[in-house]
């Protein structure tokens, strides 16, 4: 379990201007732990100056895109510095903090909840209690600006996205597709399933240190509310 | 510094402010942005004496109209664009791209559709505010302004030299033939059939563009079994993603972080901003280079924008020999054909 997919990490160029690091193709908590402890490694060398030119880095679900800026760096000595740091193994050394975030789960905010209920062969309730007994944890942030894809989603609750997306998903919504769980932090159109909405607000351009309210690894818990308490 | 206004008349969608863009932000879902074409930005910063990435208006698609509310204001115009300069006093005349002109209060600028993608900056620069360190208008997220009917701009009052214009010796142009791309991340997902296909073929621009992407016609490019959905990794401007319907849409400036689909190739740095100016209808080409390749790509440009802007010249003093100079070192022709 702790050895890494057979033909992994390994370096792709994404053009001239980012490499894409790779710790597998699937999403397995093992991959991901890699990713963030590749991350973690690259922000300290970049701390101390040994990565001249890098730019950015994004981790996602199963690999690292690197964004560099060409012109300053060389990006031959890069991709061997990246795939070095990458074959040292290094996984996330401890899990980020845990949020437990207010979500209500009335009709007229979760408005695929009873038909998610319906086609998992539950009661609308044992749904509700599913999503509230489980610990999601942040596998990446993108499509939007802080929107949080979550990891766990119970299997009992895996269904495909909605045939047809919605042209505007209302902000704040909870929603779920496949095996994910994700906040909608914008309004936006969109074709996860809404099971719910929360209050917590996932993106504040006003906190210039930190905008997104989460990072990779830090894990979620639901917590039932009243409408009242999403502050509307 | 005193303050001054422009007020957007008309226009609106197709018109944003741009500089540079957001980085350091794209792990939390946040596109970079910027403007479409950093060199024709830096073109008009020239010639309103800016630095290259000071933010701008980036004009696409609609004519648009601008009311200077107190100043003087100095702006310039990079593009393939004519306006008309309506001053208070009543009086018209034409104004031309590739030159600044003076805005007093109660002027308005007229622009026309730009043919592709158009910038105006002011000298001093437009001062909205900034957001996660640029001014570039992300309207999906709430950055930067977003632009209508009636927004007034801050500037700054020109306190320059008011009887001197500048002027460039001619346009800048961009380099020509086939898009040039590097393969992959993900070519190894696509057929033998496709990858021919894809290098060997010509694609056909679509009405379905925006500062978010391009998306192409052309033949189906298919891919190997199981093929067509990777698990979302990390995208850029210029990668060429190919979904299930085997067109390919290349992502530009306000693309997602990550994305779902396969991409067959990513067009190099120095190419990115000729797909600023491409239109529904226009043919595109794609060809394969490598690392080196692109960098010497990267550096003639940069040397061909260094040149043009050190061509500028006070209006009125052109002369022959800066015309052939600025001629040899923009050293291509349009780059509106394939």
């Amino acid at each position: 379990m702790n050895l890494p997919a057979a033909g992994y990490p390994r370096l792709l160029a994404l053009g001239d201007a980012a490499f894409t690091v790779e710790f597998g193709d699937g999403i397995a908590p093992e991959t991901h732990a890699r990713v963030l402890g590749f991350a973690a490694a690259l922000d300290t060398l970049a701390a101390d100056g040994r990565l001249p030119g890098l730019v950015e880095r994004v981790p996602t679900f199963r690999s690292v895109t690197v964004h560099f800026d060409p012109d300053r760096a060389d990006s031959g000595v890069l991709g061997e510095t990246l795939l070095a740091l990458a074959g040292e193994g290094r996984r996330a050394a401890a899990s980020g903090r845990l949020w437990t975030l207010p979500v209500c789960f009335d009709d007229d905010l979760a408005p695929d909840l009873a038909d998610v209920a319906a086609r998992a062969g539950l009661t609308r309730e044992a749904v509700i209690a599913l999503l509230t007994a489980t610990e999601f944890s942040v596998y990446m942030l993108g499509f939007l600006p802080g929107f949080p894809y979550l990891g766990g989603l119970p299997a009992a609750l895996e269904m495909p996205r909605l045939a047809t997306p919605r042209s505007r998903v209302p902000a704040g919504s909870v929603a779920i597709a496949g095996r994910m769980c994700a906040v909608y932090p914008w309004h936006s159109p969109g074709g996860w399933r809404l099971v719910g909405r929360t209050g917590a607000r996932l993106f504040d351009v006003t906190q210039a240190a930190r905008p997104a309210l989460l990072a990779p690894g830090d894990r979620v818990r639901w917590q039932a509310v009243g409408r009242e308490a999403l502050g509307e | 510094m005193s303050h001054a206004a422009l007020e957007i008349l008309s226009g609106g969608i197709g018109v944003s402010i741009q500089d540079a863009g957001r980085t350091g932000y794209r792990s939390i879902g946040v596109p970079v942005s910027g403007a479409l074409d950093p060199r024709l930005l830096a073109a008009a910063n020239g010639l309103a004496g800016n630095a290259p990435d000071v933010a701008g208006l980036e004009l696409r698609l609609v004519a648009t109209a601008l009311k200077a509310v107190g100043g003087p204001l100095r702006v310039a115009l990079a593009g393939d664009v004519s306006a008309r300069l309506l001053a208070a006093s009543g009086d018209g005349r034409a104004v031309a791209a590739w030159s600044s002109v003076t805005l007093f209060d109660g002027d308005v600028l007229q622009i026309g559709r730009p043919r592709g993608t158009a910038y105006l900056a002011v000298a001093g620069g437009i001062l909205t505010p900034e957001m996660l360190g640029s001014r570039s208008t992300y309207a999906r997220a709430g950055l930067g302004q977003s632009l209508a009917p009636g927004c007034r701009l801050p500037c700054a009052v020109f306190t320059g030299d008011l009887e001197r214009d500048w002027r460039a010796a001619g346009p800048l142009f961009h380099a020509s033939g086939p898009i040039r791309v590097m393969p992959g991340p993900q070519l190894d997902h696509f057929s033998a059939a496709a990858r021919e296909a894809f290098f060997g073929t010509a694609f056909v621009v679509t009405p379905a563009h925006d500062r978010m992407g391009l998306r192409l016609a052309g033949p189906s490019l298919q891919h190997l079994e199981g093929g067509a959905d990777i698990v979302s990794d990390g995208v850029t401007p210029g990668a060429i993603q190919v979904p299930a319907d085997g067109q390919p849409i290349v992502l530009l400036a306000d693309c997602q972080t990550v994305g779902g689909y396969p991409k067959i190739a990513t067009v190099i740095r120095a190419d990115l901003p000729r797909l600023a100016h491409v239109e529904a209808g226009d043919v595109l080409r794609f060809c394969c280079v490598d690392a080196a390749e692109a960098t010497a790509a990267r550096r003639a440009q940069a040397r061909g924008l260094a040149d043009w802007l050190a061509a500028l010249q006070p209006a009125g003093t052109l002369d022959t020999a800066s015309l052939l100079s600025a001629n040899l070192a923009g050293a291509a022709v349009r780059g509106d054909e394939p």
